[in-house]
């Protein structure tokens, strides 16, 4: 019997979905998707991790995916006015290449789903940057039906630039403070999604209703 | 013997660092004379060091299996098969590298090797815009070794050779004696198929950062990026040192080849700031056109 929105919404259903990897997807799709958790690694001490922090913090590769209006503010920090590239930031259009997700403002129910989808697929540590208020609060869609109101709920969030938009400056001032919470060994987040996913995923699923997609990403 | 082949080992090694190190410093600072035509600063000229160490300091990776493990190997392998095969500086022990005669021909596969290498890791990693990448890659290339294969057979049929150094020792004695003024058409012919080759604007649609994620490599990531991007670095490098030994009389020592190489370099970023991209059929269209008219003009000329 094929399922409706409704069937999906009931607490069983919810239930079932949290227990059983990948149950959101169909039988012949499920083999084809990884079914295990992603495991934590820790990270080196000393010299090493600082040396490839610094490494880190002077090439940030930004994901090339606009999530929400803020997107438009990422054009004039690329080109000469700006010039992120300056600063080792460039833009990737891949996520498995990509180590900074600028979510770019509001993430509506939509949107959420394919930015925690993108998320995953990055390869960690990978730095999340909120843009503008609609990440810290939901900002003027506070109370909107499909806009999500806290973004770090859903994925965790290295730096917030608030603003309703911030300007390509305060983009750029983010993107410093994150350097240097990089340099500085401060952003373990990769580690703390994995520590922590059962949360995030019933955080997840209880936004997105039509679960579809398989439950690990990596 | 056995110092022979010790030394031997040894001195490869020291051209396979120098070459890798002179192609990543060559991307960087073409990318900073990239940025100054476009009005910016630009990045580091040191950036693509950054960049590959912080693609190797990735503490996660994921695999599509095998194949994907093998293509940035088998591209590497085609990178170092190209500038190994090929000498360096003439008259230098420890850039002669493996050099024989009828190198030529294996050097025209190598350059060919790894691209197929990498087609079929970047096939297995499922992702759609892999295989369309590819297509394009291939297809391109096929297009591009057209003339430079007949501007290779026209020197090859002018200088009674297939060896690169031979090729190149012939050019020595002054400037005239370069095959670039010795022979025109071939040399056209071999620069039309370097711009291609280098995948600059007009003909970086392969990896057409716009429409299709970075072509091939879109689910390369981590460890194996940063071999595909030191692979970059040794095959321009290989690139470059094979044109100049080609067309330009070789080079007879280190800051020769530094100042024929960064020129003929300059040629890419100088088409490549100047003009769009091409469509890839357009671009098969070009290669076939008028660089492969001018080759076969190369080759004709040999036998009147």
């Amino acid at each position: 019997m094929d399922k409706t929105t409704d069937d999906l919404t009931t607490r069983e259903d919810l239930d079932r979905q949290l227990k059983m990897p990948n149950a959101g997807l169909s039988k012949e799709d499920q083999p084809l998707f990884c079914d295990a958790a992603p495991q934590t690694v820790a990270p080196y001490r000393g010299i090493w991790e600082n040396f490839l922090n610094w490494a880190r913090a002077n090439s940030l590769w930004i994901l090339g995916f606009g999530t929400g209006c803020g997107a438009i503010e990422l054009r004039p920090l690329m080109t000469a006015r700006f010039d992120m590239y300056r600063f080792g930031v460039q833009a990737r259009p891949t996520p498995r290449q990509s180590c900074v997700f600028v979510i770019g403002g509001y993430a509506s129910t939509k949107t959420i789903k394919r930015v925690v989808r993108s998320y995953e697929q990055m390869q960690g540590p990978k730095f999340v940057l909120g843009l503008g208020s609609c990440t810290i609060n939901g900002g003027m869609y506070w109370d909107s039906y499909n806009t999500i109101n806290r973004l770090d709920h859903y994925i965790p969030v290295d730096q917030y630039i608030a603003g309703c938009m911030p300007r390509p400056e305060a983009l750029l001032a983010g993107i410093k403070e994150l350097k240097k919470q990089i340099l500085a060994g401060d952003t373990e987040n990769t580690n703390k999604y994995i520590e922590n996913l059962d949360w995030y995923k019933a955080n997840q699923k209880k936004i997105i209703t039509e679960w579809d997609m398989p439950d690990y990403n990596w | 013997m056995i110092e022979k082949i010790l030394l031997k080992g040894f001195y490869t090694l020291i051209s396979l660092f120098v070459i890798t190190n002179y192609g990543l410093l060559l991307m960087g600072s073409m990318a900073r004379i990239t940025a100054r035509v476009q009005g910016r600063i630009g990045q580091p000229v040191w950036q693509p060091y950054i960049d590959i160490v912080k693609n190797n300091a990735k503490r996660w990776s994921i695999s599509h299996g095998v194949m994907f493990y093998l293509g940035p190997v088998f591209r590497l392998a085609g990178g170092l098969g190209t500038y190994l095969f090929i000498p360096g500086i003439l008259g230098s022990v420890v850039f002669a590298n493996f050099s024989f005669s009828g190198d030529v021909i294996l050097v025209l596969y190598f350059i060919f090797f790894g691209q197929l290498g990498m087609a079929l890791g970047a096939g297995q990693s499922g992702h759609p815009y892999s295989p369309v990448g590819v297509s394009r890659g291939l297809a391109q290339m096929t297009a591009f070794e057209v003339p430079f294969t007949l501007a290779v057979i026209a020197l090859a049929s002018q200088y009674g050779t297939l060896s690169i150094t031979e090729i190149a020792m012939a050019q020595q004695g002054g400037i005239l004696n370069w095959s670039a003024f010795t022979n025109p058409l071939a040399t056209i012919a071999g620069l039309f198929a370097f711009v291609g080759m280098s995948m600059h604007n007009p003909f970086s649609v392969v990896i057409a950062p716009q429409e299709i994620p970075i072509g091939p490599p879109t689910e390369y990531q981590s460890s194996m990026l940063g071999m595909l991007q030191t692979n970059r670095a040794i095959f321009n490098g290989a690139k470059l040192v094979l044109f100049v030994n080609l067309f330009y009389g070789g080079a007879n020592n280190i800051f020769e080849l530094v100042i024929k190489t960064f020129i003929l370099y300059f040629i890419n970023v100088f088409v490549g700031v100047s003009f769009p991209r091409f469509r890839i059929e357009q671009a098969i269209r070009f290669f076939l056109f008028v660089p492969t008219i001018i080759g076969l003009a190369a080759v004709l000329i040999q036998y009147i």
